[in-house]
C-alpha cells in the first residue's frame, strides 16, 4: 500500500519551546489510526501542522503526493484532509441539515451559492442517516446535545468527502453509550476513509483501535498495536512513570 | 405568504405616500428611503456577516460624488466650469471630471467606485484576519479620511460646501412638484428591488455561509471556504447599494457635502439598523426611517438635546434590545421561556470539566 500521509523531519517551535522534534509519521489509505501521548506530546501540534494552522519551523508534510506546508487551511481542505476539534463548533443558528448542506458546499459554484436550498442532496441524506441525527434535520443545531454536536461534526466531515479525517478528541466528554455510539460511527467512518484519531480514552482504544502511535514530549516513541503498545516500558514510563492501572485510571 | 402581503402593503403605502404627503414633506421621506438602501447594505454586512462597518458614509458619499459631478457638469452645459470651480479659481476641467459628463459613465461609476474601493479594501482587510473592533475602527478611520481629502480639494470637490445647486436630474426638473415626485416613486422602486436582492442573498446558501462566518470564521476556513473572500463579496455589496443611495441622494436634497458622509453621518447609520434590528432587513429599513424621521423632528423641535437622544437611544438598544425593535418579540419569546423553565442542569458542562 502507498503512503497516503508521509510527515518527514518536522519541528515545531513555539517562542522557545520545543512542541515537535525531528517528527517521521505516516499513514497507509484506509487506515484506522490512533494517536496517544500524554498532555503536551504534541498530538494536537501535528493536526495544526497537517492542516495548516500552524507553520513548522521545518519539515515537509506530503499528502497523495502534494506539500501541505504552506498553504492555508482551506487550501488544505480542498486537498481532501478535514479536521474536527476539540471543542465542537457547529453552527447553532443554522439546521442540523443546513450544517451539513453548508460542509458539503465548497465544491459549489457561485451561481449555485447563490440559490437557495431546495430539497436535500444525497451526500447529506446518507451523511444524516450515518450519525442518526435524521430526526433532529431540521432543528437549529443549538439545541444538539454534546454527543450529538460531535457526531454532527463528523458528519459534516464526511459529507467534505475527504480522504483523510484528523479528529481531535471525538469522544472527549462523552458518556458510556455516546462513547459506545461514537465508536461504531467510527468504525463505519473507517471503512472507506483514512482516519487518524487522537484519543485519550485507554477503553475507547482496546475497544476500537488497531494501530497506535505513541507520541511523547514531540517525539515518536512507538508505533504498535494497542496491546504491543500498553505492554512497552517506555510508554508505561513516560505516563508519569506509573503502573498500568494507574495508568488507566490517569487518562480514562 | 404573510411576508409577501407584508411586502406588498409597505409597497402599496409607499406608492400613495403622494396622495397624503405635502411636497416637503415627500422630500423628506424620499430622503429617508435613501439611507434605508445604504441600511440593507448594513444588515447584510453587519448583520449577517458580522462586519462592523463605521464608514458607510463613504461608499454613500463615492456613488453622491459620481452622480453629483454628472449633474454639476450637465448643469454648466459642454465646455463650461460648474459654478464652484470658477469661485475658486479654477480654469480648466479637471481631468477627473470629464467622462462623468457622459451618463452612461457616471451611472456606472455610481456602483463601481464603491464597490472597487470595498474590494480592495476588503480583500486587504480580511486576508489579514482583521475583524471585529479594529474593523470596526479602520472603516471608521476611512471616513475621516475621506472627509478630510474632500475638504482639503476645494477646486475638485467644492470642499466643505461640497456640490450644490442642482436643476436637472435625467431631465426631470428638480424645481418641478411633479418631477420630484417621479424621483421619489423612482427611490421607491430602487428600494423595493433591493430589499428582494438582498432578502434573495440572505436566504441563499450564500447567506447561511455568512452567517456561518460570523459565528465561527475559523471553523468555516475548515469546510474549505475561504472566509475572506466570502466577507469580502457580502462588504462590497452593501458599499454597492450605498452608492447607489448617496446617488439617489443628490437629487433629493439637492446637495451633497462632506457632512453627509463623514464619522457622524456614518455612525447615524448604522445606530439607524441598530435600532430597528439588524438581523432582519424589515427591522433595518424600519430603524433607518424611524432614526432619520426623528431626527428630523428632535432637530426642528429642540436641535441641541438631539445629540443626547441619540447616544441614549443607542445605549438603550445596545443594552436592553441587542437584536433591536425587530427583535423584541423574539426576545419576549425567549423570556418567557426561560422563565417557565427554570435552569436545566447542565450535565455536559461537568463532563467537559472532567475530561
Amino acid at each position: 500500500m502507498s503512503k497516503l500521509l508521509q510527515v518527514r523531519g518536522l519541528n515545531v517551535v513555539f517562542s522557545g519551546f520545543h512542541a515537535i522534534t525531528d517528527l517521521d509519521f505516516a499513514l497507509d489509505a484506509g487506515e484506522l489510526r490512533f494517536l496517544i501521548g500524554p498532555n503536551g506530546a504534541g498530538k494536537t501540534t501535528l493536526i495544526d501542522v497537517i492542516t495548516g494552522l500552524t507553520r513548522p519551523a521545518s519539515g515537509s508534510v506530503s499528502f497523495a503526493g502534494q506539500e501541505l506546508v504552506g498553504r492555508r487551511e482551506y487550501q488544505v481542505v480542498r486537498a481532501g484532509v478535514g479536521r474536527t476539534f476539540q471543542t465542537s463548533v457547529v453552527f447553532e443558528e443554522l439546521s442540523v441539515v443546513d450544517n451539513l448542506d453548508l460542509a458539503a458546499g465548497f465544491r459549489r459554484r457561485l451561481p449555485a451559492l447563490l440559490r437557495r436550498r431546495h430539497g436535500v442532496s444525497d451526500d447529506v441524506a446518507s451523511a444524516l442517516d450515518t450519525i442518526g441525527l435524521g430526526a433532529l434535520a431540521d432543528r437549529p443545531a443549538g439545541v444538539l446535545s454534546h454527543g450529538q454536536r460531535q457526531w454532527l461534526e463528523i458528519g459534516m466531515l464526511v459529507v467534505q468527502r475527504p480522504r483523510l479525517l484528523l479528529l481531535d478528541e471525538p469522544v472527549a466528554g462523552m458518556s458510556r453509550t455516546e462513547r459506545e455510539r461514537t465508536g461504531e460511527l467510527l468504525q463505519s467512518v473507517a471503512r472507506d476513509h483514512t482516519v487518524l484519531v487522537v484519543e485519550h480514552d485507554m477503553d475507547f482504544l482496546r475497544r476500537f483501535a488497531s494501530t497506535v502511535t505513541v507520541l511523547h514530549e514531540g517525539r515518536l516513541l512507538c508505533e504498535g498495536t494497542v496491546a504491543e503498545v500498553q505492554a512497552d516500558p517506555r510508554v508505561q514510563e513516560v505516563y508519569l512513570g506509573r503502573s498500568r492501572d494507574e495508568l488507566d485510571k490517569e487518562v480514562a | 405568504m404573510r411576508n409577501r402581503i407584508a411586502f406588498a402593503l409597505i409597497a402599496v403605502l409607499l406608492l400613495a405616500a403622494p396622495l397624503v404627503f405635502s411636497p416637503f414633506r415627500l422630500d423628506l421621506l424620499a430622503k429617508y428611503l435613501c439611507y434605508a438602501i445604504v441600511a440593507l447594505g448594513i444588515a447584510l454586512a453587519w448583520g449577517r456577516g458580522g462586519m462592523l462597518t463605521l464608514g458607510q458614509g463613504v461608499f454613500f458619499g463615492l456613488g453622491g460624488y459620481a452622480m453629483g459631478m454628472h449633474l454639476k457638469l450637465v448643469e454648466a452645459g459642454p465646455g463650461q466650469l460648474p459654478d464652484f470651480m470658477s469661485w475658486s479659481g479654477v480654469e480648466r476641467l479637471p481631468l477627473l471630471w470629464k467622462p462623468f459628463a457622459d451618463p452612461v459613465f457616471a451611472l456606472v461609476m455610481v456602483v463601481v467606485l464603491p464597490v472597487t474601493v470595498a474590494l480592495l479594501l476588503g480583500l486587504l482587510v480580511f486576508r489579514q484576519r482583521v475583524r471585529g473592533a479594529y474593523f470596526a475602527v479602520l472603516s471608521q478611520a476611512l471616513a475621516a479620511a475621506f472627509v478630510i481629502l474632500l475638504v482639503g480639494q476645494q477646486g475638485l470637490t467644492g470642499g466643505t460646501n461640497g456640490l450644490t445647486n442642482f436643476q436637472l436630474f435625467f431631465g426631470l426638473d428638480l424645481y418641478d412638484d411633479a418631477d420630484r415626485r417621479i424621483l421619489y416613486f423612482a427611490i421607491v422602486v430602487v428600494l423595493g428591488l433591493s430589499y428582494l436582492v438582498v432578502r434573495q442573498l440572505a436566504r441563499s446558501r450564500y447567506g447561511q455561509l455568512l452567517v456561518a462566518i460570523r459565528d465561527g470564521e475559523d471553523r468555516v476556513r475548515f469546510l474549505g471556504y475561504d472566509p475572506a473572500l466570502v466577507k469580502t463579496f457580502a462588504f462590497a455589496f452593501s458599499a454597492g447599494l450605498a452608492g447607489i443611495a448617496g446617488a439617489l441622494f443628490v437629487p433629493v436634497v439637492g446637495l451633497l457635502t462632506p457632512a453627509n458622509l463623514g464619522v457622524v453621518a456614518s455612525l447615524e447609520l448604522l445606530i439607524g439598523v441598530a435600532i430597528g434590528g439588524r438581523y432582519s432587513l424589515a427591522g433595518a429599513v424600519g430603524g433607518a426611517l424611524l432614526f432619520h424621521y426623528a431626527k428630523t423632528i428632535f432637530s426642528e423641535q429642540w436641535p441641541d438635546s438631539w445629540l443626547y437622544v441619540q447616544g441614549a437611544l443607542f445605549v438603550a438598544v445596545m443594552l436592553w434590545a441587542p437584536r433591536g425593535l425587530a427583535g423584541l418579540a423574539g426576545q419576549l419569546r425567549d423570556l418567557v421561556a426561560a422563565r417557565r423553565r427554570p435552569a436545566a442542569p447542565a450535565p455536559t458542562v461537568l463532563e467537559e470539566a472532567r475530561a
